[in-house]
């Protein structure tokens, strides 16, 4: 394995991005269909705890994960039978899941403070794909959860541009009377979304405790989730770029411990602040350079749709 | 809202109800209500905290503890005696500052998710104020300390208004992005200029001079601090029945274009708004400092500016009520680090409030709603 910084650079950016890859996907979904749901960072707590929690009870990371991803899905549904059925506010909602999430996985999280894993995912170095000279060691080299974010971001690109539920889902997102009348079934969409949504918030959030750290941590996402939502809006809801946009700020979060290695040195607190200054940055330049619009933002993004109301 | 497929001479066979309706009809429905009936709000919240309870206690059996047991305990470590009566209000202190600064952006549906990092940077600048100015009297250096306090929020605020309002920068992200970025900006000064080189590479300051102290009430550990809080409590008060401006952003949080045919600078007020929003978190950063830790070190807020969220949606902005319910939740975490102490479960109180929050919003949607019985007709018929 190459210990050339540059490698080593962009191969750790892949691994710190991946948790976010996994939530700004199910934020993306999420979002296309019309639903904002800022509780991302109480979802992946929820499913780094669940995870954890379930790996070592078990001893296998796999049936952790599917716990993850169940938890991180059942707080979603929370949040739309409160934003969809009940039409509250998608921004409180989601608030509220975020320290519902946060105070909730502290509790459960208490026992497995320090508590080292017995399971987790192994780096596993590809065969053919792994031996490519530079390309291998910084996309071929990592755990298994990774090589399934490489899939699902091009399985969600097929999804919205190339099926015909894809189609539906933006339909629903941007004009959701229209999509009613065309006989789509509005509700079920946005449930369907939120879960997914929520399901892969929490698969983001298990990769954190089972591999990248892998531990449990009170609080261990650090306000990831919420740098997914805006990474949604970097992306501009779309699956690749929202790939690119992860990695881009998974670099930010390992420069620090990096720049040693290229023999710079910078305050350590001042390169932890980086990931966040990024994001207030990006979220700036991306809504001065979209004039009054976002582009790309489903039109009826944030709106509960009330069919009494139309 | 007339969708009637209109058939000619034989009438309508089809109405919109049995087009768009759920295939079974229920003689019970749920129907939104104009306006919400104030005591049916109370006893909502009220059942909301209950509910909350009632599930916390699940968890707290999960885990193996009796949640009776539980509450008591924390019930009494937070109101059980005079001493622990103080410490519930010395807790509430910072916490109904932040309420109160954070409904100052609510009521214009401004999501102020940032007290925290203002919290923090309000008591960085009145720190600053301390221990550079160590000659000043106390009738100088309180009220300096609260002037910089203000600012220092104001201003940390102001970073995540102005492309707000000028913009339409989505201010909840930014805001809470600067939360983590004022506290590695604390670790960053106690680590480096801000030691106190007596502090055996602890990362503290210098202890505050005696005249940078808030004075204590006797018979514990409040601290003038409490007068600060009702002092806000009351200006806000005043504004929002009286003042112009709380006129003027009640309309802009209903209406921003209402608002702007009004010839209301909306961009303006909501720099304004954020701005006193994060002014007065920077207010209970520097009360904590002042009254209570005498001195800046690491992460001196346990999350005041976000128990802070759900105090004021509970108390639904309403000054008077955000101090009674901060008293409340002061309570909550008060009890909380007492029961650590017995060796049950800490994190109860930060699991207890999420919850709340949950069932309070939950019922506040049905506060919304009232059950209406309906005939369920046969045939195709008008259904207004």
């Amino acid at each position: 394995m190459s210990q050339d910084p540059v490698i080593m650079l962009l191969s750790t950016a892949i691994i710190a991005g991946t948790p976010l890859l996994y939530a700004a996907l199910g934020e993306l979904l999420c979002e296309r269909s019309g639903n904002l749901n800022l509780g991302v960072e109480g979802m992946m707590l929820i499913g780094a705890v669940g995870g954890f929690a379930v790996t070592a009870m078990t001893g296998n990371a796999w049936i952790g994960l599917l716990a993850a991803m169940l938890c991180g899905g059942v707080l979603a549904l929370i949040h739309a039978f409160l934003t969809i059925t009940l039409r509250a506010s998608q921004v409180v909602s989601g608030l509220a899941m975020v320290l519902f999430g946060t105070g909730l996985s502290s509790y459960l999280g208490k026992p497995f403070i320090g508590f080292p894993s017995p399971a987790t995912f192994a780096a596993i170095k590809l065969p053919l794909l792994g031996d490519i000279p530079y390309i291998g060691p910084i996309f071929f080299a990592h755990d298994m959860l990774v090589y399934i974010s490489y899939f699902l971001t091009f399985i969600v690109w097929i999804y919205l541009y190339r099926t015909r539920f894809g189609l539906h889902l933006r339909a629903v997102g941007e004009n959701p009377a229209a999509a009613d009348a065309m006989g789509i079934n509005v509700f079920l969409y946005r449930y369907v979304h939120v879960f997914l949504g929520g399901v892969l918030a929490g698969v983001g959030g298990a990769y954190l405790s089972l591999s990248y750290a892998p531990s449990w941590l009170e609080n261990m996402t650090a306000g990831r989730g919420w740098i997914a939502v805006a990474l949604v809006i970097f992306a501009t809801w779309d699956p690749l770029r929202a790939m690119l946009g992860a990695y881009l700020f998974g670099a930010l979060d390992v420069l620090g411990f990096r720049l040693q290695t290229f023999g710079i040195t910078v305050s350590p607190f001042f390169l932890q602040m980086l990931p966040y200054i990024f994001t207030i940055v990006v979220l700036i330049i991306i809504t001065y350079g979209a004039a009054k619009k976002f582009r790309g933002q489903p039109a009826a993004l944030g709106v509960p749709y009330d069919r009494e109301e139309r | 809202m007339n969708r009637r497929i209109d058939y000619g001479d034989q009438g309508s066979i089809f109405s919109d109800d049995d087009i768009f309706a759920p295939k079974k009809r229920f003689p019970l429905t749920i129907e939104k209500r104009k306006t919400p009936v104030l005591w049916q709000t109370l006893l909502l919240n009220l059942l909301a905290v209950v509910a909350a309870f009632c599930v916390g206690a699940v968890f707290l059996k999960l885990s193996g503890f009796s949640p009776l047991n539980v509450y008591l305990m924390m019930f009494d470590g937070a109101f059980g005696s005079s001493y622990a009566i103080s410490e519930t209000i010395v807790k509430a202190i910072p916490l109904m500052l932040c309420a109160l600064g954070i409904a100052v952006a609510f009521r214009m549906n401004l999501w102020n998710i940032g007290a925290e990092g203002q919290l923090y940077m309000g008591g960085l600048a009145a720190g600053w104020v301390a221990l550079s100015f160590t000659g000043l009297p106390m009738f100088v250096m309180i009220p300096a300390m609260m002037l910089a306090a203000f600012i220092g929020g104001a201003f940390w605020a102001m970073i995540a208004a102005v492309p707000r309002a000028y913009l339409g920068t989505n201010e909840t992200i930014v805001t809470l992005m600067l939360n983590y970025i004022a506290i590695f900006f604390t670790d960053y000064l106690l680590h480096g200029a801000w030691r106190d080189p007596a502090a055996q590479n602890f990362p503290l300051s210098r202890e505050f001079v005696p005249a940078a102290w808030l004075p204590v009430l006797p018979g514990g550990r409040v601290h003038m601090g409490l007068f600060i809080g009702i002092g806000v409590a009351l200006v806000l008060y005043l504004v929002y029945k009286y003042g112009k401006w709380g006129y003027e952003t009640a309309i802009i949080g209903e209406s921003p274009e209402a608002a702007r045919y009004a010839g209301i600078d909306v961009a303006k007020n909501i720099v304004l708004a954020l701005a006193i929003s994060g002014g007065i978190a920077g207010l209970a950063g520097m009360t904590e400092l002042s009254g209570i830790i005498h001195r800046v070190q690491p992460n001196f807020s346990p999350g005041y500016g976000y128990t802070a969220i759900i105090i004021a949606w509970l108390a639904k902005l309403n000054p008077w009520a955000t101090i009674l319910v901060s008293i409340l939740f002061g309570g909550l975490l008060v009890g909380g680090y007492s029961i650590q102490l017995a060796g049950l479960p800490g994190a109860t109180a930060a699991m207890l409030q999420g919850t709340v929050l949950f069932f309070v919003l939950g019922f506040d949607i049905l506060a919304g709603y009232r059950i209406v019985f309906r005939r369920v007709k046969k045939s195709g018929g008008d259904a207004q």
